[in-house]
């Protein structure tokens, strides 16, 4: 800056820098910045949910079970707090648990019948366990399955608090989950997970692959052939099938489990990016500039040719972050997340599915109207920021 | 053309080790003795002592990595931890059903996403195209999950047009009744990222000359689109194509879950669940290799619809 100055005194005119140029450029972008408003105001969400300021008490079971959104009114037959918690037991087969929907079980009574009478032989798997084993019978029976492990798993975890009995209300602002959490404030706590997940592990790919890039498209030669086997060994496995294969594997989960997962598989697009810059810019005067004041290859790689090049990866970054949320939200979904006790978007979504049924849609609803919302700011940001560094690429929207 | 081939089958032997490697070094040195997991799983000690020295447990590494090697070269990967079927049996029955979803689903979105795209790319600017994209942007942003789920539960639980889930035994019946509602649900999901990204391929290419050429000695619009400006597109939709395949599978993972399709994707997650390593193992080598031949297949593809692409 007072490099600019010194120069100004002289009534040169300067033109602007990389970054002051691509900010105006962003400026003046109003859905850029509008993405970024809302991507910041996550951010910062994050930070106070992390810190306890927001949603601390998110675990507080503060209404009725399955409590509605307050602006559909108070659930006549379903408030009574005792009768959603474990309904396997009283659940008919495939219908849920109130009568009014019996009209809903009359068209599956056919489909039902077609899979008990004719998916014998395809599951020939028969240690398969009594999830599938009950499945070509009860195509609901893995849901009430899972409903049924919850709640077991719930009784033997709410039993160690044991809170003292406090009223519930019986509708909270946007509803409450199976236990009578207002699902607002799990979603908040949610979104503390899945964007930490996502930017973590984005940082950690961005990391990995720059330095891989580096050295691969500064050293050429060997380095070069072997960092390009490494990255097409990576590549030519699916992503999602390596990620599965190394959760298969490391068998405890955990935050920190999951945000090595994402990051150590994916880096490779990182990597192929900056491979390519790196070596356009090694043959670049200033570089050679830079070698003639006698700078270390490390300064070199680092010092000179890094900033000239961390515009590509600052997009690659965001768009990684989007994709590691959605990786992330699908792996917890999955049950190879985060582990039980810390709430996701994907672990709301797993819950989700089994409260539909019972037509409690607003945990859903929540989770992924949250997500939507950020991927969908996150995404524009995303465009309008690779858009303001590299103009030559503007209206090209990549996949 | 054929020296090409083969020159480009030799320079996948390297990665094919690598990938044998990188499974190897995670299975068998990341994940440790298998006798923890097997415990779990089998009473029997003597069923896990075999399983042992099947692994050559027991034996130097290099030992150990031929014998995984072995079994990549022959197919044979032994049984199931879990259910001791025959991991080469469970791979080529699940192969079925998820080509049965697949397949259908690849040659129906490339379809609508092109038609879609084209007709977007030729009102550009409008407001229909600008619709068009919002839509886009925001449904690509809603997860995967909440499509299957809301769809599963519309569709078929409530509406009843479509069985819940499950799977029957004729292709047919698999095909229209069963796979229906999985492909509706990948097309919805698929659609509208190829779709935003065809239309660019589109854009480019309609200011160029040769369409002004074509406009200026008079050939209908229709010709222009479908004939012209297509065939130039095709390039980058074929990358595209070819490089959303892993993407695709990632999709039927999922779908495959939830409507109890026996398909691999399944496969693969039961076999997470399970901690069913060779199960894995096998699929994962397998589809990295079915991933390089796409890869290959893709280039040679250009080559037919580019002839100036020069294969070297």
């Amino acid at each position: 800056m007072n490099k600019t100055a010194m120069v100004n005194e002289v009534a040169h005119t300067v033109s602007p820098g990389l970054w002051a140029l691509a900010w105006k450029r962003l400026k003046s972008d109003h859905v850029g910045m509008v993405s970024l408003a809302i991507v910041a105001a996550f951010i910062v969400m994050m930070i106070l949910s992390g810190l306890g300021l927001v949603a601390g008490d998110w675990s507080r079971e503060t209404g009725v079970n399955y409590a509605p959104p307050s602006f559909i009114g108070a659930d006549i037959e379903g408030g009574a707090p005792a009768a959603p918690v474990s309904p396997p037991a009283g659940l008919p087969a495939g219908a849920p648990a109130s009568e009014h929907k019996s009209s809903v079980v009359d068209p599956l009574a056919d489909v039902l019948a077609e899979i008990r009478g004719e998916k014998k032989p395809t599951d020939a798997t028969p240690e398969a366990g009594a999830g599938d084993a009950g499945k070509s019978v009860d195509p609901l029976a893995d849901v009430m399955a899972d409903i049924k492990a919850s709640a077991a798993q719930r009784a033997a975890k709410g039993a160690a608090p044991a809170e003292p009995p406090e009223a519930r209300a019986p509708t909270l602002p946007f509803g409450g989950d199976k236990w009578g959490r207002d699902v607002l404030k799990k979603a908040i706590k949610g979104s503390q997970t899945s964007i930490f997940v996502g930017l973590a592990a984005a940082v950690v790919a961005v990391f990995l692959g720059t330095v891989f890039g580096a050295v691969a498209g500064y050293y050429g030669k060997w380095a070069d052939d072997f960092f390009n086997w490494f990255y097409s060994v990576f590549s030519s496995i699916p992503y999602l099938l390596l990620i599965l294969a190394v959760a298969a594997v490391l068998q405890q989960k955990g935050t920190l489990t999951i945000i090595l997962i994402l990051g150590l598989t994916g880096w490779t697009g990182v990597f192929r990016l900056v491979r390519g810059e790196y070596l356009k810019h090694k043959a670049r005067e200033y570089v050679q500039a830079a070698d003639a004041i006698g700078a270390s290859h490390a300064r070199r790689m680092f010092i000179h040719i890094f900033p000239n090049v961390s515009h590509v990866v600052l997009v690659q970054m965001s768009i990684l972050v989007v994709a590691f949320i959605k990786s992330e939200v699908i792996l917890s979904f999955l049950g190879f997340g985060v582990p039980v006790d810390v709430v996701s978007w994907g672990s709301m979504l797993n819950e989700a599915q089994n409260e539909l049924i019972l037509g409690k849609w607003w945990q859903l609803a929540a989770a992924g109207t949250a997500m939507a919302l950020l991927v969908t700011a996150f995404s524009l940001f995303t465009d309008a920021l690779r858009d303001a560094l590299d103009p030559k690429l503007k209206g090209r929207s990549g996949a | 053309m054929t020296a090409y081939i083969i020159r480009r089958l030799w320079q996948m032997i390297p990665t094919m080790l690598g990938v044998v490697l990188l499974v190897f070094i995670l299975f068998n040195w990341v994940g440790g003795d298998p006798a923890y997991v097997l415990a779990g799983k089998i009473s029997n000690q003597e069923q896990i002592d075999n399983i042992r020295r099947q692994l050559g447990v027991d034996q130097p590494m290099w030992v150990q990595l031929w014998i995984f090697l072995k079994q990549v070269l022959t197919g044979d990967f032994g049984a199931s931890w879990s259910t001791n079927e025959k991991v080469a049996h469970i791979l080529a029955t699940r192969l079925g059903p998820s080509l049965t979803v697949l397949v259908p689903l690849l040659f129906l979105e490339t379809l609508f996403a092109i038609g879609l795209a084209l007709a977007v790319a030729y009102v550009r600017g409008s407001l229909t195209d600008r619709a068009v994209m919002i839509v886009c942007t925001v449904g690509l942003s809603i997860s995967i999950l909440v499509y299957i789920i809301v769809f599963q539960y519309v569709f078929a639980y409530k509406l009843g047009w479509f069985p819940v889930q499950g799977w029957g035994n004729g292709f047919f019946e698999n095909l229209l009744v069963y796979a229906s509602l999985p492909i509706l649900i990948g097309l919805t999901v698929s659609i509208a990222p190829s779709l935003r990204l065809y239309r660019t391929f589109f854009l480019d290419e309609i200011n160029q000359d040769y369409v002004r050429t074509a406009r200026a000695k008079g050939l209908s619009e229709n010709r222009i689109m479908w004939v012209h400006v297509l065939r130039n597109a095709s390039i980058p939709i074929i990358t595209n194509l070819m490089s959303s395949l892993p993407a695709l599978l990632l999709g039927s993972f999922l779908i495959e879950r939830f409507f109890s399709i026996p398909g691999i994707g399944r496969e693969v997650i039961l076999a997470v669940e399970r901690s069913d390593f060779p199960v894995i193992k096998a699929i994962t080598v397998y589809v990295a290799f079915a991933t390089m031949a796409t890869n290959l297949l893709a280039d040679l593809m250009y080559k037919a619809v580019d002839p100036r692409v020069q294969l070297k």
